[in-house]
Parts: C-alpha cells; sequence; structure tokens
C-alpha cells in the first residue's frame, strides 16, 4: 500500500471542526461511567486518551496511562448499534378522529446527519451484516433513515481485549471495507486512507503531511500484531452442521446450569437484530402508539405462539442463541452472524464464552461435518 | 364516556404497607384527571374517597396481610369487585413485613418494638393478597409506578388482558445503554434474575439491583449467588440480597435459604 497522508496528532481537532461544519453530529468514544461509550463530542480532548482495557470473561476494567493515543483501547459494551437499529423507539401511531374514525402516521424518522470516529472493524462488518438484514432481507425506513445519515470513520485496532477474536473470524483487526474514512493511529498522529467518494472529499480537506512510509509499516504492523495477539477462536469447520448435528449434546444443559438467561450477550452483540413490539396507548385512550424495542432469543416473549412459550428453559434459549448466531446464520446471510467483538464475553454477567461452548458442543462431531 | 353509567368503576384499597404504591395515581398528576374522565374512581382513601364497600369493576389492593382483620377485608373486596390487581411487593409477595416469616419470633419483636403490646394484634406472617383470594394480575414493585399502572389500566378498558412483562431487568439495562455495574463494578447486582419495570432504576444511577421487582421468569438464582460469592459475598450477605422486599417471593425466598444454609458456593443441593 502507498503510503497515506498522515494527520499530525495536533490536528485531530481539524477532522472534527470540518465534520461539524458540514453540519455532522460528530459521535465517538468517551468515557463514561468506566466504559467506553459513543457520544456526541466537539472537542478532541473528550477522547479516552491514554486510555487502555482489561478484559475477561464477565469482567471490564479501564486504566489511565500516559500514552498520547486516543483509541489504545478495544470495543465497549456497544457502539453502531443504538445508532442505526434504536433500543427503543416508535413506528406508528394512531388517533380516534371526531367522527369516530381510526387515523394511522407513520412515526417522522432521523436523518439528522452523524459522524462516527473511531469506529472499529467489527463493527462495520457487524453493521454489514444488519445492513443485509434490515436494508435488504426486511427493508425498514426507520433503520434505512438512520442508516443512510451516516458517515464512518474507522480507526485501525492496534490493541484487542483478551475477549477478541475478530481475526479467526476474519472481521479484524485491520478494517477492510465499510468505512469513509480511516485512520491508523500512531503516536505522533493518524495515516488517513479514504474508503468512499464522502471519504475521500473529506480527506483532500484535511491538513494532511507527506507521511512516513517506515512509520506507516510500523503501524500497520501493529494491526498485525494485534491478530497474533489473539488467543480466542471459532472451531474449524462447518459449524452450522456441527451445531445441528449436536442439538442433543449435554453441554446444552451444562451450560445452562450457569446461563442467567439475562439477555446481555444478545444486546451487546453488535449483529442482533431480534426485537419485539408493543402499544402505548395514551392515558386519554384516544389514540396510541406501536413501539419496537430490542428483545432477546432469552427473553420468554421470543418463543411465545398463541398461548405457549416455546423455549421455556434456559437450555433451549441458549440452544437458540448460539445455533442462529453460528449455525443457521450462514443459510440467513451467507456467513456466521459473529464478527469476533467479544462483547457477549465480556459483558456477560457470569462470563459465559461462547467460543469455549463452541468448542465442547462441535468437538465430538468435527469428523461428521463434512 | 358519552354514558356515564357506563363509566367503569375503580377503588383503591390499603393493606399493610406504607402508602407508597398509591402514590403511582397521584403521581399521575394532571393526567390523573384524564383518566378519571374515563373511570370513576368509587374508593381511594388517600385522594379522599371513601367508600369500601362500593361495588367496582376493577379494585387495585395495596399492602399484604398482616391482620386478621385484614383477611376479613380481603374477602370482601374480592366479593364487590369484578378484577382484583395486586399493587406492589407487600400485596403480591407479602413485602417487606414478610421478613417477620423468616424468623418465627413475632412475639419477641412485638414485645421489644411496641410500647404497649397488648394493643397490637397482628398474625404471625405477613402474606400476599393471593394467599387468601383470588387474584387477576399482579403489578410487582416497591413501588410500582405510573407506566405500569396505566398500561394495566388501559388494557382492561381497551377489553384486553395486561401484558405481564417477566423479562429481566437487565434487558431493560441494556436498551437503556446503562454501564453493567457487576462487570465493571462488581457490584452484586440483582437484574439477572428479577422482573423488569423500573427501567433499571438503580443501574442507571451506578447502583445494583435489589430485586424490588421480585423475581423474573426463568431465575437462576443459583448461578447468579455463585457469582456473588466469586465476588467476595460471604453466604449471610449473598442470603440478604434475596432476602429483602420481596423475601416471601418463592424464587427469592428458596435462593435467600439455601445461601443461608452456606451451601450457596458449591453445587451441592442437599
Ligand atoms: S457473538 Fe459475541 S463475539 Fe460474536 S459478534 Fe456477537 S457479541 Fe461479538
Ligand atoms: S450467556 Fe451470559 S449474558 Fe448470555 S444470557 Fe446467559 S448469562 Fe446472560
Ligand atoms: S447492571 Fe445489573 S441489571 Fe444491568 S446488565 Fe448488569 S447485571 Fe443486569
Ligand atoms: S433496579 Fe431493581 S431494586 Fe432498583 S428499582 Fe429496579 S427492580 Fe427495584
Amino acid at each position: 500500500m502507498e503510503t497515506p497522508g498522515f494527520l499530525p496528532m495536533a490536528r485531530l481537532q481539524t477532522l472534527i471542526d470540518t465534520l461539524i461544519d458540514d453540519g455532522f453530529r460528530c459521535v465517538a468514544p468517551q468515557v463514561r461511567d468506566g466504559a467506553i461509550l459513543y457520544d456526541t463530542l466537539d472537542k478532541v480532548k473528550q477522547l479516552p486518551k491514554g486510555v487502555t482495557q482489561e478484559q475477561s470473561n464477565g469482567r471490564y476494567r479501564l486504566h489511565q496511562t500516559d500514552s498520547t493515543r486516543n483509541f489504545a483501547w478495544a470495543n465497549g459494551p456497544q457502539a453502531i448499534k443504538p445508532l442505526t437499529f434504536a433500543p427503543r423507539e416508535e413506528l406508528w401511531y394512531s388517533e380516534v378522529k371526531s367522527d369516530g374514525s381510526l387515523k394511522f402516521y407513520q412515526a417522522p424518522t432521523e436523518t439528522e446527519p452523524v459522524a462516527i470516529l473511531g469506529v472499529r472493524a467489527c463493527d462495520l462488518a457487524a453493521l454489514a451484516l444488519q445492513d443485509q438484514h434490515f436494508q435488504h432481507s426486511f427493508p425498514d425506513p426507520y433503520y434505512d433513515a438512520r442508516r443512510k445519515r451516516l458517515l464512518l470513520i474507522a480507526v485501525h485496532c492496534t490493541h484487542p481485549a483478551e475477549t477478541c477474536f475478530c481475526a479467526s473470524t476474519g472481521d479484524g483487526p485491520e478494517a477492510r471495507s465499510g468505512y469513509d474514512l480511516s485512520l491508523y493511529e500512531t503516536d505522533l498522529g493518524y495515516f488517513v486512507t479514504a474508503g468512499s467518494l464522502a471519504g475521500e472529499m473529506l480527506l483532500h480537506r484535511l491538513p494532511l503531511e507527506a507521511g512516513d512510509a517506515a512509520l506507516f509499516a510500523a503501524a500497520r504492523g501493529e494491526t498485525g500484531a494485534a491478530a497474533d495477539a489473539q488467543q480466542r477462536q471459532l472451531p474449524e469447520g462447518d459449524l452450522q452442521a456441527m451445531l445441528f448435528g449436536n442439538l442433543n449434546h449435554p453441554q446444552w444443559q451444562a451450560v445452562a446450569e450457569r446461563c442467567l438467561s439475562c439477555g446481555n450477550c444478545t444486546q451487546v452483540c453488535p449483529t442482533c437484530f431480534c426485537h419485539s413490539e408493543n402499544s402505548v396507548p395514551s392515558i386519554s385512550g384516544q389514540s396510541t402508539a406501536h413501539e419496537r424495542q430490542w428483545d432477546s432469543c432469552f427473553s420468554p416473549g421470543h418463543s411465545y405462539i398463541h398461548g405457549i412459550t416455546l423455549r421455556k428453559d434456559t437450555a433451549s434459549r441458549y440452544r437458540q442463541w448460539l445455533t442462529h448466531k453460528f449455525g443457521s446464520w450462514h443459510e440467513q446471510y451467507g456467513r456466521s452472524g459473529c464478527v469476533g467483538c467479544g462483547r457477549c464475553i465480556s459483558w456477560c454477567p457470569v462470563g459465559i464464552d461462547p467460543t469455549e461452548e463452541l468448542a465442547v458442543i462441535c468437538k465430538d462431531s468435527a469428523g461428521d461435518s463434512a | 364516556m358519552h354514558n356515564l353509567e357506563k363509566k367503569p368503576r375503580i377503588a383503591v384499597h390499603k393493606f399493610s404497607s406504607c402508602d407508597g404504591c398509591q402514590l403511582a395515581f397521584l403521581n399521575l398528576g394532571g393526567d390523573l384527571l384524564e383518566l378519571t374522565r374515563r373511570v370513576e374512581i368509587m374508593h381511594f382513601l388517600e385522594a379522599g374517597l371513601d367508600a369500601p364497600e362500593a361495588e367496582v369493576d376493577i379494585a387495585f389492593v395495596e399492602g399484604s396481610l398482616s391482620t386478621q382483620d385484614e383477611i376479613e377485608r380481603i374477602r370482601k373486596v374480592r366479593e364487590s369487585s369484578r378484577y382484583l390487581i395486586t399493587i406492589g411487593a407487600c400485596a403480591t409477595a407479602g413485602g417487606l413485613q414478610a421478613l417477620r416469616n423468616l424468623d418465627n419470633q413475632h412475639e419477641q419483636w412485638r414485645d421489644a418494638i411496641y410500647a404497649k403490646p397488648e394493643f397490637i394484634k397482628t398474625l404471625n406472617h405477613a402474606r400476599p393478597i393471593a394467599d387468601e383470594v383470588r387474584v387477576d394480575f399482579e403489578l410487582w414493585g416497591c413501588p410500582i409506578n405510573s407506566r405500569q399502572l396505566l398500561a394495566a389500566i388501559n388494557s382492561l378498558l381497551f377489553g384486553v388482558p395486561p401484558i405481564d412483562d417477566r423479562d429481566k431487568v437487565c434487558l431493560e439495562c441494556k436498551r437503556q445503554q446503562r454501564v453493567c455495574v457487576m462487570v465493571t463494578e462488581d457490584k452484586p447486582c440483582l437484574g439477572p434474575v428479577t422482573r423488569t419495570g423500573c427501567g433499571a432504576l438503580c443501574p442507571s444511577f451506578g447502583r445494583d439491583c435489589y430485586g424490588c421487582y421480585g423475581p423474573a421468569d426463568n431465575p437462576n438464582t443459583a448461578s447468579l449467588s455463585k457469582r456473588f460469592a466469586g465476588l467476595g459475598l460471604l453466604p449471610q450477605a449473598i442470603a440478604r440480597r434475596f432476602l429483602l422486599i420481596n423475601s416471601a417471593a418463592p424464587a427469592f425466598h428458596d435462593a435467600g435459604l439455601i445461601a443461608r444454609s452456606g451451601v450457596s458456593g458449591d453445587d451441592s443441593d442437599d
């Protein structure tokens, strides 16, 4: 790769200012309540400078270092998903007219332009999967409007967490596509590349300097080292066949002993798209809003049909989570639904790790998968 | 609304409780006036309406059954109501008062606490309403909130059963995009076994849920107890997590007693 232009650390604010001048709300990582969260930002100094993190099963901690870097950490609990697939939103509402008839209205969609600075490779891959679901399989005007307003600025990952396994899923740590602009972070500044026409136009307005080839090689090397440092991985082979060939594996029951059926794994997973809908009538009884909210295969409502909850116990719910995410996604969307972000491991209150469960469940049948 | 005679009638009854759940009505403020265009409130002492015997379509009942008199009274309420809905932890699961069920020292406590114990006529155990009469729907929480209340009233007015949302607090906690206090701060949060409804209030303020909405669907208290032990909680401390607001709700009661017997840290289930 040719050496990209270089944006010195001290000039990062120019990027943010340009975005804001162009009418974007800039959303970027910040430290909130002990985690790295994405929220509106207008000053570089709000970025998590020098912050690193430590993650393991059911555990997440931030540490302050004197590093000059702003992106020396792996993902926190959420990134892009809440900005495209809202945790709760109104879809439509209706009201009773004076002649007694009902009138229905579609809820307004969000169109405010949003630029997200600091998107990770895993989340870009997850976004592509959500696009398949919400823009192609089941076109959704609310998702579509939020999605189209996004400008995505990736920062290639150099500090994976112990829970990350994006190298094994082929989705990171270096972002390959799906971004408008991408940044390789070094102690001194950023190498900037464009991934779209909008990114190209933005890049040309930045005060870039000629980049140093050796420094760029070192920066790219860091993403490679980040891949090599990852410990976890998905089992080799046809996961869909292995999972569906093991529906009665005793491990489903074993994991159900530990699993709280709390749904945290699915809520932090950047590709999970399940939701439920309900009506919220007004106190006057003259109008009602129809809302949708994130749901989970761990909830009783998820498998409720005509008076019965089909998956009552945790073993069947946990099995639904893994057989869908790592199995039938292949059929549905041509790949596994996992981008290796490791969130489900860190944010599971009891630290259950799907890669470990998969290893046990798929081990016995690695042979019959062919 | 067109025919005043047809306006559904409601009553709000109080048993052994702190009155906090009734505030879910009063906190509606202006909306309470709006509500009275659709329903007629017959009995609600806290709002100055005194007709406990009135026949009603929906009776809301706050408080546990703690005296013999209350047992007689709840039977009458049941007879004069089409639907009976319990509001809050006391009515639904016995509430804080049910803590006294745990040590069987009712007389000793009574005599120690009250200056003139001879005037105190309480039952040994505080019990939920459903122990005595049929309950049509339960609103959990200590206290409940106006949102739950309105959803239940609206459903009944539209002629459909209210939604019994038994999801866990965690689901809502994540929808609210709160940072998990157990994962980041090792706080012993009961969210993973507690019923949703509060809007994940405690984690929103950086606190661990203490289970005031009672047990959720499918609560794995054994695994959570083990996790609490891993966080360094001693068996008595784990027991106190479960034996608090909803100590008489079976799932929390059993988890508390198991923890108290000291076996929470391992897998034995003797
Ligand atoms: S399954 Fe887990 S590791 Fe995979 S994308 Fe979802 S949250 Fe990330
Ligand atoms: S695997 Fe963990 S996060 Fe997922 S439902 Fe079970 S306990 Fe909750
Ligand atoms: S803070 Fe409590 S309620 Fe929220 S996700 Fe964590 S365990 Fe669940
Ligand atoms: S978080 Fe738990 S204790 Fe706090 S209000 Fe909600 S249910 Fe009650």
